[in-house]
């Protein structure tokens, strides 16, 4: 088997790893889809609700970003533009928060 | 004169110029986002009285539309996986078939948004039906446009792969980089507004 051949079959192989990793992914993505709403339907107490429900919500949200965005291994570039969003974001879904410790629904 | 960077990587990122450039334009839809999910928390946390999603709106309909969107994202990254491994044709039927699940998003949105008309509820209604039609509406319009840049992909768009199929794997790497987002932003719609 020449160099070339060895690349290919090892790329090639590569690939199905990550196929079976796709896969693997959509199933779990699917499962806690079902998590979801089977939560929802207990009616929990809101903040509950609200936690669990986000919790489950950022771990889809991370399969997906991890695994069929390809961040798990991406150059160090994409990871600080997105922390640098991140921090951002934060301060953004913070504001509601800085609002109320500011007296403002106070009345 | 060709574009640079269009496969080979840059020294200084160490990335092509379309990976940085949709990492960038994503980092701005996560504010764009951000800003209304920000406003979601303020109207709900200032409101008296504020309705559970699930009295409201259609919550199987919206469980069918996350399957639909996660299967999609599962076909568009299959579809860039067929490049990877040189399968021009099993790339068509992905690619089809995620822009087909992107459609059946869209008819089943359509549906909700009729019956909600129908029975007379408006985004001037109330103010969470006003953060629900905004935030429904704008990711539509997200898929609706990462609807039109698969379908180039698959349609016109695919001669490229005879003629530099590097360059067209990174493109639809990038597309598909964009429709996960639009995957990513439901994922967090779908609890926030119909089961809360």
């Amino acid at each position: 088997m020449t160099s070339d051949h060895a690349a290919a079959s090892d790329h090639a192989a590569d690939i199905d790893k990550h196929v079976r990793i796709y896969i693997t992914v959509f199933v779990t993505l699917m499962v806690l889809t079902i998590i979801t709403v089977l939560i929802a339907r207990v009616h929990l107490p809101i903040p509950i609700a609200i936690s669990v429900a986000m919790l489950v919500a950022i771990i889809k949200g991370s399969l997906v970003a991890c695994y069929f965005m390809h961040l798990i291994s991406e150059k160090k570039l994409i990871y600080a533009v997105l922390g640098l969003t991140l921090a951002f974001f934060v301060v953004l879904l913070a504001l509601p928060a800085l609002t109320h410790a500011d007296g403002y629904w106070i009345h | 004169m060709d574009i640079p960077y269009t496969v080979e990587l840059r020294r200084d990122t160490g990335l092509n110029n379309g990976k940085i450039g949709i990492w960038l334009f994503l980092a701005s839809e996560v504010m764009l986002f951000g800003a209304l999910f920000a406003t979601y928390i303020l109207l709900r946390t200032g409101a008296q009285t504020w309705p559970r999603g699930d009295t409201i709106l259609n919550v199987p309909l919206a469980t069918f539309n996350t399957i639909v969107l996660i299967s999609s994202s599962v076909t568009m990254v299959m579809a860039w996986a067929s490049l990877m491994r040189g399968r021009f044709g099993t790339f068509r039927l992905y690619m089809g078939g995620t822009v087909l699940l992107g459609f059946v998003f869209l008819v089943v949105k359509y549906f909700e948004y009729s019956h909600k008309f129908h029975d007379g509820l408006f985004p001037s209604t109330n103010n969470f039906l006003a953060i629900y039609f905004t935030l429904t509406g704008l990711h539509m319009l997200h898929v609706m446009g990462g609807m039109a840049v698969n379908a180039y992909f698959w349609g016109p768009g695919a001669k490229q792969w005879k003629t530099d199929p590097a360059w067209f794997t990174n493109r639809v790497e990038n597309s598909g980089l964009f429709w996960h987002f639009v995957d990513l932003v439901w994922i967090f719609l779908f609890p926030t507004l119909y089961l809360l």
